[in-house]
């Protein structure tokens, strides 16, 4: 059963991968939210399909023998929580943004790194000059 | 423990000097005085042969030691450090006074001088480079002495990046050496020279070593920078840059001769080098007026010679080093003190429009004959028997003719630079000078006069530092004790003819100096074709490199960084799994199966996501994606996964409809055809290696013991029935609270952003 939800992990990788290099930044939210099911579902696969019965241990007994391998459980369930905070943290920045610049468009989002400007040969005219 | 107390007292006191040196006061100069002393005292010990080793523990895991020596060949250098150290200190309390930064000068300085102390004492290979970088630095700082002038600038960083380029190579030959010796120690390095010397590696360390010595001391092509550092102020001139730190060149390659000195590589490079040194400084001297610069190519000259001499093999070449670097310490240093004072008396140093000084400074023009006549190499100065020694040992050299044509023309050009600064400039009819010039007082004065009766004294009474100074570090230098006594008359030999018809050649050559030097000036293709221009070409050339490496690397847009970061990560991991043969595909025999469905309904809503034509859309897909993983925890036996999974997947439509539903979401990807191309290619990769990953970990035999722990522990270590609850808040309890704090960290980040953006938008509507 595993290897089939190995390719589905593939191909939802390459779909987060293709998103998150979009221009607009909407795009990337979307890229986000697809990678954080993607690495839930790896971890759960990698964890083994074997048993449909939860990891719980009847009343009476001291130890569970078989059930679902509950540690990739464990982690999956902090893992979903820290990907949404994470998404949810991504779209009001990029709300704000959007509010700041107005526009939704990665590439012109450059208040931290400008544009390389096609000044350099000037500037050095400039420098010899002096 | 007296060395390195001494190298130390040198360093604790650079901020008293700068304290002192501050004030101007001529008390700066007790502390190289006090260091002159303890040197002196020192002598007797080394004069009759001995060595002084120390070693003191610093880093013995890697085998270095902080370890000194001081032999005939470090006591020379350390007394030349500390005696016109002296000199320089007294004459710069007068000459800088009323400068701005002489606090800082005197420090520097101090700490120069100690710096270069610990280089030429030092007896272990890391400490010497450590000192040796650290008189890089300090030389940079002084040449750098008034940094708002552009030209000050240039040469202190010219300065720099010559020598410290030479340090590297240096550093990376002293690393060889350390591995082909197997200690750092230099004195067991000279006990393991003929070992040393027949390991293949050794012309590799030849051409390292050589290569940081002739930046340092200034060899052909790497001269520019000693002239260019002229800009600095007079006493850094004298000190620095003609009697100290150039020599350190000098002294790393004579202080490894003993090891290399047969070896055919060794003296092809020192004796080639030099000798085109020579000739080049020679020649360049021959076109300046500026009477510091034209002091700065002589010095050029000396140590060109200074390294053909020891590419010389023999006793006699060890000796001739010696006193020759004695000979050229005293009387640059006095020189250059000289041009200093009648620099600073008269506001010029333009030897074309000096004349008649005599008449003003009777003082200063006496010492300067003095020195002059040390360094044109007339009796009965000490450099009369210097240059007879340097015509000696090239006549005794194979191919000798060769090396004493070079010396002889050289030396006709040391000739004319001595008659320029020391006669010229004196003598003639009166020049206007834009300040009436007058004798200066003791300060400036006690150094050249002491530095130039020296040469005098020396020259008359040999012994006098023949025996006790030269002798021993000419044996340092040949390897083994040699036994030589220093005269300056040797009778009527091939030498004396040589001496004869030096001065000749000088002597018609300083007659017609205004022609000679107005037409070799007039050679532009010197200036336009020189290694200072392409030094120039080569900076530019990195600056614009740099420029390009850097936007390519660093092009400032998001986009494009994902893509590379995805490219290379996948890249990597395919390339290690393919390479390292982890690579194995498990079985898709049970593969039909009701869960068949859910993968499929996976792969089609994820690429349905990517396909969405408008924002809700897009946001339904991927919540498609995420009910669709809930499911599949629903019904492999993680019903505590699904339902949080539901209900986050449903938080966030909400939340996204909420806050970004209204925001544009175009109806075309805006990626040009290129750009989408690019990023299927490197999507597709990034996708396939995941999956390949996967698959290959899918391949192994499962591992489930920890599992199998929890199964076992958690009723009766955590007295809890629902495994997965136990393990998020007993066994990982500490996770848990990690994770919980990123999601507080994340509301509250994003209540500050939405805060701050509130009040922009207030602002704004005002």
């Amino acid at each position: 059963m595993e290897p089939v939800f190995a390719i589905a992990f593939g191909v939802m990788v390459a779909v987060a991968a293709y998103l998150l290099m979009s221009r607009n930044v909407l795009r990337i939210v979307l890229g986000l939210l697809v990678l954080g099911n993607a690495a839930n579902l790896s971890i759960f696969t990698a964890g083994r399909l074997e048993s449909r019965v939860p990891p719980l241990v009847p009343a009476g007994e001291a130890a569970l023998a078989g059930g679902a391998n509950p540690l990739p459980q464990a982690l999956i369930l902090t893992a979903i929580v820290i990907s949404f905070a994470l998404v949810a943290f991504t779209v009001v920045l990029f709300e704000s943004a959007h509010r700041r610049l107005g526009t939704l468009d990665a590439d012109a989002m450059r208040e931290a790194e400008p544009l390389p400007q096609a000044t350099t040969k000037k500037s050095r005219k400039v420098e010899e000059s002096a | 423990m007296i060395l390195l107390a001494l190298v130390m007292f040198a360093f604790a006191l650079a901020p008293f000097v700068g304290a002192i040196g501050g004030r101007s006061s001529p008390f700066v100069a007790i502390i190289p005085l006090l260091l002159f002393v303890a040197f002196c005292v020192l002598l007797p010990e080394i004069a009759e042969g001995g060595t002084l080793l120390e070693t003191h523990r610093w880093i013995p895991s890697i085998g270095i030691a902080a370890a000194f020596r001081l032999d005939g060949l470090s006591l020379t250098f350390a007394l030349l450090i500390s005696g016109i150290g002296c000199a320089v200190f007294l004459y710069a309390s007068a000459y800088l006074r009323g400068e701005p930064r002489l606090v800082r000068f005197y420090t520097i300085i101090t700490l120069f001088m100690a710096s270069m102390l610990g280089a030429v004492l030092a007896d272990d290979l890391v400490l010497l480079v450590v000192f040796w970088e650290l008189t890089s630095i300090t030389s940079f700082l002084l040449i750098g002495h008034t940094p708002e002038q552009e030209r000050s600038r240039r040469s202190a960083q010219q300065g720099f990046l010559v020598t410290v380029a030479g340090g590297l190579a240096m550093l990376a030959g002293v690393i060889l050496l350390g591995s082909v010796a197997d200690t750092f120690s230099i004195t067991e390095i000279l006990g393991k020279g003929e070992m040393i010397a027949a390991d293949p590696l050794a012309p590799a360390i030849i051409i390292l070593i050589a290569a940081g010595a002739f930046a340092k001391s200034a060899q052909a092509p790497l001269h520019s920078w000693l002239a260019n550092a002229m800009v600095a102020p007079t006493p850094v001139s004298a000190y620095l840059h003609s009697a100290t730190m150039v020599k350190l060149g000098v002294y790393l390659l004579a202080r490894f001769d003993p090891v290399f000195s047969d070896h055919a590589l060794w003296i092809a490079l020192l004796t080639g080098f030099g000798a085109a040194t020579m000739l080049t400084g020679s020649v360049l001297a021959m076109r300046e007026t500026d009477l510091k610069r034209v002091l700065a190519y002589s010095t050029i000259v000396s140590l060109g010679t200074l390294i053909m001499l020891i590419g010389i093999p023999g006793e006699l070449a060890a000796v001739a080093v010696v006193t020759f670097l004695i000979v050229h310490a005293l009387y640059k240093a006095c020189l250059f003190l000289v041009a200093g004072i009648i620099d600073h008396e008269t506001g010029t140093r333009d030897s074309s429009a000096l004349g008649g000084m005599r008449h003003f400074m009777p003082i200063t023009a006496a010492v300067a004959l003095m020195g002059g006549l040390s360094m044109a190499g007339l009796p009965p100065s000490i450099g009369f028997a210097a240059k007879e020694l340097v015509y000696e040992t090239g006549l005794a050299a194979s191919a000798g003719w060769a090396l004493v044509a070079v010396a002889l023309l050289a030396n006709a050009a040391m000739v004319v630079v001595a008659a320029v600064v020391a006669v010229r400039c004196f003598s003639g009819d009166l020049s206007a000078t834009p300040k009436t010039p007058h004798d200066p007082g003791f300060a400036m004065l006690a150094g050249p006069i002491v530095l130039a009766l020296l040469g005098l004294l020396f020259g008359i009474a040999p012994w006098l530092v023949g025996n006790g100074l030269i002798v021993p570090a000419a044996s340092a230098i040949a390897g083994e004790p040699i036994t030589f006594t220093l005269s300056l008359w040797h009778g009527f030999t091939p030498m004396l003819a040589l001496s004869v018809l030096t001065l000749v050649l000088g002597v018609f050559a300083y007659r017609r100096w205004s022609t000679i030097r107005s037409r070799m000036a007039g050679i532009h293709q010197i200036d336009d074709w020189g290694p200072d221009k392409l030094y120039d070409r080569l900076i530019i050339g990195l600056q614009s490199v740099s420029t390009w490496v850097t936007h390519q690397i660093q092009p400032g847009s998001l986009r494009s960084y994902v893509a590379r970061t995805l490219f290379i990560m996948s890249l990597a991991a395919f390339v290690t799994l393919i390479l390292r043969g982890g690579y194995e595909l498990p079985s898709f025999a049970n593969s039909l199966g009701p869960d068949l469905v859910i993968a499929i309904l996976l792969i089609v809503s994820s690429l349905a996501v990517a396909r969405a034509r408008n924002f809700v859309s897009g946001i339904v897909a991927a919540g498609m994606v995420g009910f669709t993983v809930a499911l599949l925890f629903l019904f492999q036996g993680a019903p505590d996964l699904a339902f949080t999974q539901f209900s986050v997947e449903a938080l966030a439509i909400i939340i996204m409809l909420a806050i970004v539903g209204r925001m544009p979401f175009r109806d075309r990807d805006s990626r040009i055809h290129k750009e989408r191309l690019r990023d299927l290619f490197i999507a597709g990769g990034t996708g396939v290696t995941a999956a390949l990953v996967l698959l290959a970990v899918l391949a192994q035999p499962f591992d489930g013991r920890l599992s199998d722990f929890f199964r076992a522990a958690s009723v009766p270590e955590a007295h809890g029935r629902n495994l997965v609850n136990v393990i998020l808040v007993d066994f990982r309890a500490l996770d848990t609270l990690g994770e919980i704090t990123v999601l507080g960290l994340a509301a509250i980040a994003a209540a500050a952003v939405l805060a701050g953006l509130r009040r922009a938008t207030a602002e704004k509507s005002k």
